[in-house]
């Protein structure tokens, strides 16, 4: 018998129409990919986080390979709200794929004015930062007390009718508390995990790698603790979780949505191989068709524990 | 301008020094494109980060591209165990390149320092004898591609910290000597920060154009995650650009070192 899997997902009523979603802050807001292939190859894009004002981010380096990884400190480097609805989002509108506005803040009132600036665009989603490791008070602050993630995300959900993912952070004793208080307060969905807090030193000049001395360690090294903090969420929240952290191939991708995610984010593995994205969506209909699957949301949180 | 990532078969490689080796390249679209003072980023297998390194010399009519880098790390060792025949896997050509007149304009110079020294050969087969080369390096075992700029039909003056080959010292006091003579048109220059800035201040005391090449610890290399951050004071306004995308050649007026 044959026939043609479907890999589209519904994520708080959006469609996408494969589940690989470009995370924030490796892809930029999608210009620099397009030589290789069109942004509407992705079932979505997670712009790079965004600030009320333009923001010059951390001193260099910024970026340190780890086994299996990296570790980042960017700081938050963007051109501010007003350049990116002015600049991107006409361009990204255009493109056929779901664009999610990713934004970060120093206060409640810098993420509520981002939010209601956005509210009037044509962005398909927003998602808060409050998970940044980078920047003091950049989002982690926010996202680490039940208290902060509330007071965020409510001053949020009352600024914009678009619907609102929450991205959190694994650097706290228990995610699934966090994602409560966020549903609780109105989130629509959540996004897990950003990078979990690492440092290296280079030993000879017994300097941090960073500039910054700490950063965001990510890539296939937090794989299976995000997979993890996935299945945990899922099991805790009734919104959509999207999965991501350490994603770099099909079996990677299927494997978090088996767990729970309902779409997932690929980050750190496109440096190594820019088209990954689209390798994942190939390899997820040759899964489906493989195993029988005609719908990839089938496979959503279907893990068996034991 | 575009890009091109992809497996492309290596027809030559050669050690040129103590662990700095010398690649040819097969990729007739890049070469097609490659302008001098662009990069490609090349994948080490097993590691998650691409290492940059600069394009050392384009053959449009056989659709090659030369690279020149030195093992710094586990990364590079990597990619220096491949071997003609082999394919290595690039993303290809990044950054802005030099801004080289066609025409030839006086007399240029080019200023290199270690791994430095690559990325400018080019420069030289375009102004041949009107080109001066001053290259630097540690010692004498470190020297590369002074015959190369030889070849091309460059004067070149060698320079190294110990005295081993060449004048002993850094770039800075033969640039001074060729600044002096006044009749140059503009300075290319990649190496070491500590180099370029003295470079820097050189040449806008003479008042004679300058580029440099920087380098930094990149992600994306394409421009999307802007890891490599570079500052420049451009219309009076420090902007903080991307290495990869904004250059990695930058104006000496600008750029802040």
């Amino acid at each position: 018998m044959s026939f043609t899997p479907d890999i589209s997902v519904s994520v708080c009523g959006v469609n996408f129409k494969n589940p690989v979603i470009a995370a924030s802050g490796i892809y930029g807001f999608g210009e620099d990919y397009t030589d290789l292939y069109p942004l509407s190859e992705l079932g979505g894009i997670s712009c790079k986080g965004t600030t009320l004002n333009p923001k010059d981010g951390n001193i260099p380096p910024r970026i340190a390979e780890t086994p299996s990884g990296i570790l980042n400190s960017v700081g938050l480097q963007n051109p501010g709200v007003d350049r990116f609805i002015e600049h991107y989002i006409p361009m990204l509108e255009k493109q056929d794929t779901v664009v999610i506005a990713n934004i970060a803040g120093a206060s409640v009132e810098d993420y509520e004015q981002t939010a209601r600036k956005l509210d009037s665009t044509s962005v398909d989603m927003i998602e808060l930062n409050i998970s940044c490791p980078n920047v003091k008070q950049g989002g982690a602050t926010w996202g680490v007390t039940c208290a902060g993630a509330q007071s965020v995300t409510k001053a949020v959900r009352a600024a914009t009718k678009k619907p609102v993912i929450v991205k959190l952070t694994p650097n706290v004793t228990d995610i699934t508390e966090i994602a409560r208080a966020v549903e609780a307060e109105g989130a629509d969905a959540v996004s897990l995990i950003n990078t979990l807090l690492g440092m290296r030193i280079d030993i000879r000049t017994r300097r941090p790698v960073l500039h910054n001395n700490v950063g965001g360690l990510s890539g296939p090294a937090v794989f299976p603790v995000a997979v993890r903090m996935v299945w945990q969420v899922s099991n805790a929240v009734k919104i959509p979780v999207i999965g991501m952290g350490g994603i770099a191939s099909a079996e990677d991708a299927i494997e978090m949505m088996m767990a729970g995610a309902s779409a997932v984010q690929i980050g750190t593995a496109i440096f190594g191989d820019p088209y990954v994205p689209v390798k994942v969506c190939e390899g997820m209909k040759k899964f489906c068709f493989e195993n029988n699957i005609e719908k990839i949301s089938d496979i959503v949180g279907t893990v068996k524990p034991w | 301008m575009s890009y091109y990532c992809g497996s492309y078969p290596i027809v030559e490689k050669k050690a040129i020094a103590a662990d700095i080796y010398s690649y040819v390249i097969h990729c007739p679209e890049i070469a097609a494109e490659a302008k001098i003072g662009q990069f490609v980023q090349i994948k080490a297998e097993g590691y998650t980060l691409r290492r940059p390194v600069s394009i050392c010399g384009t053959d449009k009519k056989n659709g090659t591209i030369r690279l020149v880098f030195e093992v710094r790390g586990k990364g590079t060792d990597t990619i220096s165990r491949l071997n003609a025949g082999e394919l290595m896997d690039i993303i290809a050509p990044l950054g802005n390149g030099f801004t080289v007149p066609a025409a030839k304009q006086g007399r240029i110079i080019v200023v290199g320092g270690g791994i430095g020294t690559p990325p400018l050969l080019d420069i030289a087969k375009l102004y041949g004898e009107n080109c001066t080369a001053i290259l630097g390096f540690r010692s004498f075992d470190r020297v590369i591609l002074d015959k190369d700029y030889a070849a091309a039909g460059a004067r070149v003056i060698v320079c190294t910290d110990d005295g081993s080959a060449g004048e002993k010292g850094n770039v800075s006091v033969p640039l001074a000597n060729e600044l002096a003579k006044g009749d140059v048109a503009a300075v290319y220059a990649c190496g070491p920060i500590p180099m370029l800035k003295v470079i820097v201040e050189q040449t806008k005391k003479a008042g004679v154009f300058c580029e440099v090449s920087l380098e930094q610890r990149m992600g994306c290399g394409v421009g999307a995650c802007v890891v490599c951050a570079c500052t420049v004071i451009r219309d009076g306004k420090q902007q903080v650009l991307r290495v990869c995308k904004d250059g990695p050649v930058f104006n000496a007026e600008e750029v802040v070192l």
